[in-house]
């Protein structure tokens, strides 16, 4: 069975629980994925299947592309992802699959592109905490020193810097599953998953530990 | 309507009447103890509206044997049961954080009367004075 999906961040806002606590939910459109090709240990030296997501009209795609959709007769998608499982019997090419995989999981992981902060300095970006800003101090948001002289006379590789910041592909482990809502293909998590609202995340069954679980 | 907008409005509870800070509601709240389920009853000033929607909550405040009380409900939370509206109350202001310093007579508020029906007789009766004060200039 595959226990992952390719969905989109709808937005975050807050449900009540039983107990009429608030929960922070982000809502996410999870699915529906349509299994575009299988993968095999004999042929491609490792199982997976590829999961395809979101419609596009067939003129806007190339034709190489377009061929991969013709010759497993499925509708041309935007999204393509390979999920690894081991069992890949279990899965049909041309099968659908919507938000309702994930029923009875309890935890789910969340992988995807967080928001693109531009290019940032030492104090948003490593979290140095900058001089004073009054008393006649003239360090203000500057990194300081970045190594001594006579040892190591060099400066060390990795050193924390300003640079660009954002954009990384991140995984935020174990969010609980609050809601599933099967009609409108809804999946609700509490807490925060990284990108913008419309970002495009990977959804993945997770185990306890949060690893992520697809089979 | 986006997505987010129609899962708050669905959520949202219909039946909370429409009330200005100084009015005194009565709140009906579910209480949990231990299995068993009671229905406490709270009634006070509002002091204070916060927020709209889904997230809209209300502070009241009452005076529980010489004791100042507050509570702040959030008003489509499943815990409330019932939201009653009392009377209106006269005040000048949207958040009523004064009442905190007040005791006995300066802690109350002045009760509006919404249908005027006390000094509808007495308004006639000046309207008449007024005509003919009019007509006699």
């Amino acid at each position: 069975m595959l226990k992952a999906l390719i969905g989109k961040k709808i937005g975050m806002t807050q449900v009540f629980n039983e107990d009429g606590g608030i929960v922070p939910v982000s809502i996410l459109m999870a699915g529906p994925c349509t299994v575009v090709t299988k993968k095999t240990v004999e042929k491609d030296g490792y199982n997976a299947v590829q999961v395809g997501y979101g419609e596009i009209k067939s003129y806007k795609i190339n034709k190489p592309e377009l061929g991969h959709f013709k010759k497993n007769n499925v509708n041309p998608v935007k999204i393509l992802k390979e999920f690894r499982i081991p069992d890949i019997e279990t899965v049909n090419i041309g099968e659908i699959y919507n938000v309702s995989v994930f029923d009875g999981i309890k935890n789910v992981s969340i992988s995807g592109v967080t928001k693109g902060k531009g290019f940032q300095g030492v104090v948003k970006r490593w979290g140095f905490k900058g001089g004073k800003d009054t008393h006649g101090s003239n360090f203000h948001r500057a990194p300081g020193s970045i190594g001594q002289s006579s040892y190591p006379s060099k400066v060390f590789k990795g050193l924390h810097m300003p640079g660009h910041m954002g954009t990384d592909k991140i995984s935020v482990l174990n969010l609980k599953v609050v809601k599933i809502d099967a009609d409108n293909n809804l999946l609700y998590v509490k807490g925060a998953v990284p990108g913008a609202n419309g970002n495009i995340v990977y959804i993945y069954a997770a185990d306890n530990s949060g690893r992520k679980i697809v089979k | 309507m986006n997505i987010v907008e129609k899962i708050e409005h669905e959520a949202l509870k219909t039946d909370i009447p429409e009330f200005k800070a100084g009015d005194t509601l009565r709140i009906h709240q579910k209480i949990k103890e231990g299995d068993k389920q009671r229905i406490q009853i709270f009634e006070g000033v509002v002091i204070a509206k916060r927020g709209a929607g889904i997230r809209f909550s209300f502070t009241v405040r009452k005076n529980s044997y010489g004791v100042g009380v507050e509570k702040t409900f959030l008003a489509h939370s499943p815990l409330i049961e019932k939201i009653e509206f009392v009377y209106s109350g006269k005040v000048r202001r949207a958040k009523l954080y004064y009442l905190r310093d007040k005791t006995g007579k300066d802690a109350k508020i002045e009760r509006r009367d919404l249908f005027n029906t006390k000094n509808k007789a007495a308004n006639t009766s000046n309207a008449t004075i007024n005509a003919t004060t009019k007509n006699n200039e």
